[in-house]
């Protein structure tokens, strides 16, 4: 596997992004390192989803930069949207079209050399083979999910945003589907950036986790780091604290102390 | 940085195999969808037997239609087209909101002038299926024979194609901008332009403060010259000249307008949350 690297994949600068009177994203600054995977955290409104969909330049923001691979995304996406992609259960497929008619459209989109050759392969590693010649809109949300997954893969992406991944999927399937994702940046190197709300998810899957609270990145570090500094035994109990405005355990340590 | 993903190439400005993607998009949904496919042929044909027999009936008590008996059944026929263009255009576009599709779509290397010309595709297929066979019925039928009209036939049938088109990217872009709440605009909104394109009467019967109006568009120049070529056999070149030249601006302003709406889609966040 090659591990996450010293080279900005992603790179965020004082982003803004205003509806009316409501800033959904207030400043915020980050960047993310090539092989890693990163997750956007944070409760219903926190920012994410827009932020998310900046990144995809389905969004133009009210103020701030986005480098993607070194190049100013809200000016020239089209230069990276072809080594990038996204999966979301919430972003559906033409549902009347064949599941292999899908991906060949997607894969003639994205002008690929071998599109047939790309669709098998993918088909034989996602386990999708079964209902290839099957209407997207007959699956099952698993059978969705890998297919869904199956699009988003078609461009060997060098960036992958993911919407929660796992939403709506049984517990074997949810594993099934990080296992792969895993397999996927070991063979790879790619760079994946998620929002989550399945927290064993993020400490399983990722080095980095941003904490956004009102469009604001109220924390940030690895797994591990923050659930040592709120004093927790898992990352649910700390997007908990986080989400109900809670000081991380040393700093309230260091609060009582001055008092 | 690493080189470009290895099974895609960087992307070019313009592709035509992104535009035959989008295509075949479509291509395939109407294969699986024989609903879709009647709804193409099924009114043009109605509305040509309709209006068959009132052109039977006014040969016989209507100078004016007696002096060309195909003069209904051709502006039928040729309304069609300009009906069946923009409805070809907006209800193209429409799938992909009924689909969700459009965030998939607009992460791709796909840009929107790319997404425009493979509406003005799927139009003009959609147009010559849903029309020719209706053109074709007319000559069994009610002995009109759509066809001898010949070039100038041509030249009436592009021209409206072209305003449908038109039409269809202003509908199209207030879809984009608006959501599904005003999709009802792809089916209604090109008749504010029947009454004064003067598709069944000339612009003349029409009070004198309306005339300016038709003559700002082009369809009222595509009328007048399909009944210069049924009554006198001439065809006007000045009123082919006219319909090209508005035609390029409508065109223009269409494809312009659809882009700004889209860019204002981008910043209200519209391509994700679609729905009315």
């Amino acid at each position: 596997m090659s591990g996450p690297g010293t080279e900005t994949v992603v790179k965020v600068t004082n982003l803004i992004k205003c509806f009316g009177d409501v800033r959904a994203v207030d400043g915020i600054s980050f960047s993310v390192a090539a092989g890693s995977t990163t997750a956007l955290l944070g409760g219903n409104g926190a920012g994410k989803t827009t932020t998310i969909s900046i990144l995809l330049g389905l969004l133009l923001p009210t103020a701030g930069e986005v480098a993607i691979f070194g190049g100013d995304m809200i000016a020239h996406r089209h230069r990276m949207l072809p080594r990038m992609n996204f999966s979301s259960p919430y972003v559906d497929l033409p549902r009347r079209l064949l599941v292999r008619e899908n991906l060949t459209v997607y894969g003639h989109l994205y002008g690929l050399d071998h599109v047939k050759d790309r669709i098998a392969a993918l088909a034989r590693d996602l386990e999708i083979e079964p209902f290839l010649d099957k209407p997207t809109g007959t699956l099952s949300a698993g059978q969705k999910t890998r297919v869904t997954l199956a699009k988003a893969l078609l461009n060997t992406p060098e960036l992958l945003l993911l919407d929660e991944p796992t939403a709506s999927l049984d517990p074997d399937t949810g594993d099934w589907v990080r296992g792969y994702l895993e397999d996927y940046q070991r063979r790879t190197g790619a760079t994946l950036l998620l929002a989550s709300h399945n927290m064993a998810e993020v400490e399983r899957m990722c080095t980095q986790v941003f904490m956004l609270r009102t469009g604001v990145i109220v924390d940030q570090g690895s797994p591990a780091d923050l659930v040592s500094r709120y004093g927790r035994s898992t990352l649910e109990e700390v997007f908990l604290d986080i989400a109900r405005r809670r000081q991380p355990a040393a700093e309230e340590r260091a609060r009582e102390a001055g008092r | 940085m690493r080189a470009p993903a290895p099974h895609g190439r960087p992307p070019a400005a313009f592709s035509p195999r992104r535009i035959g993607a989008m295509v075949l998009r479509h291509l395939y949904m109407y294969r699986h969808s024989w609903p879709r496919v009647l709804e193409l042929t099924y009114w043009p044909l109605v509305q040509m037997v309709l209006w068959g027999f009132i052109t039977n009936f006014f040969v016989s008590h209507s100078t004016w239609v007696a002096q060309a008996a195909g003069v209904l059944i051709s502006a039928v026929l040729l309304w069609d087209v300009l009906y069946r263009a923009n409805l070809g255009l907006s209800v193209s576009f429409i799938e992909e909101m009924w689909a969700r599709n459009l965030a998939q779509i607009f992460i791709t290397p796909l840009r929107p002038y790319e997404m425009v010309l493979s509406l003005i595709v799927m139009s003009f297929i959609r147009t010559a299926l849903s029309v020719g066979p209706a053109a074709l019925l007319a000559w069994p039928f009610y002995d009109v024979w759509v066809f001898a009209m010949g070039l100038p036939l041509l030249a009436f049938f592009v021209n409206l194609l072209v305003l449908g088109w038109a039409v269809g990217l202003f509908v199209s872009g207030l879809l984009v901008r608006f959501g599904l709440g005003v999709e009802s605009l792809c089916w209604l909104g090109i008749f504010l332009l029947a009454p004064v394109s003067g598709v069944y009467y000339p612009i003349s019967a029409l009070p004198g403060w309306l005339q300016p109006v038709s003559w700002s568009l082009p369809s009222a120049y595509v009328f007048e010259g399909m009944r210069a070529v049924l009554f006198e056999g001439v065809f006007d070149v000045g009123l082919f000249a006219w319909a090209v030249g508005l035609n390029g601006l409508y065109l223009v302003a269409g494809t312009a307008f659809f882009l700004v709406m889209f860019r204002q889609a981008r910043v209200h966040g519209l391509l994700l949350q679609q729905g009315e």
